[in-house]
């Protein structure tokens, strides 16, 4: 079991080797595409998503592309 | 600059400002900014940018009003559907403040004429709808030196970073457009009107900031609100050192236009040229 946060907000994994996309599912982002994902203030390649396992303490930002602005 | 008794009437609240005061107001009224997209973001930007005295407000924009803007386009009246966006907003703030010179581009901003456009000023808006034109706005300013204001809205949610030469850019955080649909568009989605107005008016105050050089601007931070909540976040975010455009070895030493259609093509009124939003 490890705590994190995720997006400022406190988060407990019950399972251990929880991968970055994983914990993606488990925040119900539709879609991996739609967010840039920031590990302890360091942004983190769409490639290893699934092979970076978060650990106890991590901080974890989703960042959402937002497009809408004009029309 | 002389301040006429007008003058110093019209701007007297930013001229007590301790922190603004006549010398920032002067830096106002000489500053040049480009808003790109005359829409939701665009229009509060716009309209507070003039009612500040902004001396050089370029707009550009190649769409027309349509009735479902008007929901959030706050420059645009009901009368002024059909008429092109730029044209709208410059009537509104010419009767708003005459000082303002308004440069209006009927056009869409594309990999060949945005450094021509950005270079004449000092500041550069994102108040577009789509991801292709922001990752060109992004790199046409880094590759110019150009500081910017990045604005993004979906549904009740608004997120904003400004950029400046070495701090954190667009691309440094989202590396690339995202593939298309994978993101809805607020034409998709929706948007609370006021959202715009929310989000627009915080990049107005990064650029009167910027321009009066008063306080700490929105660099290498991004900052998020969820009006469901009212939430307010900033994320911190750091210079990425494999950024493709200011990394340590960018890959992107050109500007391109992404094939991306992101909105919908709808046919406006008669005899109304519309440029389709698609960037080829």
């Amino acid at each position: 079991m490890s705590k994190i946060q995720v997006n400022g907000n406190e988060q407990i994994l019950e399972t251990d080797s929880v991968s970055v996309l994983e914990l993606i599912k488990l925040n119900k982002v539709l879609n991996a595409d739609m967010v840039s994902v920031q590990l302890n203030g360091e942004f983190v390649d769409r490639e290893v998503y699934s092979s970076t396992v978060l650990k106890d303490n991590d901080e974890i930002d989703f960042l959402y592309f937002m497009g809408g602005g004009a029309n | 600059m002389d301040f006429t008794e007008d003058q110093i009437q019209r701007y007297s609240r930013h001229i007590i400002l301790q922190d603004v005061g006549v010398e920032g107001q002067e830096r106002i009224n000489k500053g040049k900014v480009l808003i790109v997209g005359a829409g939701g973001l665009g229009a509060p930007v716009a309209l507070y940018l003039a009612a500040a005295g902004v001396g050089t407000i370029g707009i550009i924009d190649g769409d027309v009003v349509d009735l479902s803007n008007l929901q959030r386009q706050v420059i645009h009246f009901t009368p002024d559907v059909n008429k092109a966006k730029v044209l709208s907003a410059k009537e509104k703030i010419n009767q708003l403040n005459p000082d303002v010179k308004v440069i209006t581009y009927y056009d869409l901003l594309t990999a060949s004429n945005a450094l021509d456009i950005i270079k004449d000023y000092d500041f550069v808006v994102d108040g577009t709808d789509n991801f292709p034109v922001k990752f060109l706005i992004n790199d046409a300013c880094v590759q110019a030196g150009k500081p910017f204001s990045h604005g993004g809205i979906l549904r009740f949610e608004g997120q904003t970073i400004t950029v400046l030469p070495g701090t954190a850019c667009y691309r440094c955080v989202f590396h690339a457009p995202p593939p298309p649909n994978a993101v809805p568009t607020c034409s998709q989605a929706g948007v609370l009107g006021a959202i715009a107005g929310m989000l627009g008016t915080i990049q107005a105050a990064e650029v009167l900031k910027y321009l009066t050089g008063v306080g700490d601007l929105l660099t290498n931070r991004l900052l998020t609100f969820n009006a469901k909540t009212m939430d307010f976040r900033t994320i911190k975010v750091k210079h990425n050192h494999r950024c493709a455009v200011c990394g340590d070895h960018p890959t992107i030493t050109e500007l391109v236009d992404y094939e991306q259609a992101t909105c919908e093509i709808k046919t406006h009124g008669e005899g109304v040229p519309h440029k389709a939003l698609i960037q080829k």
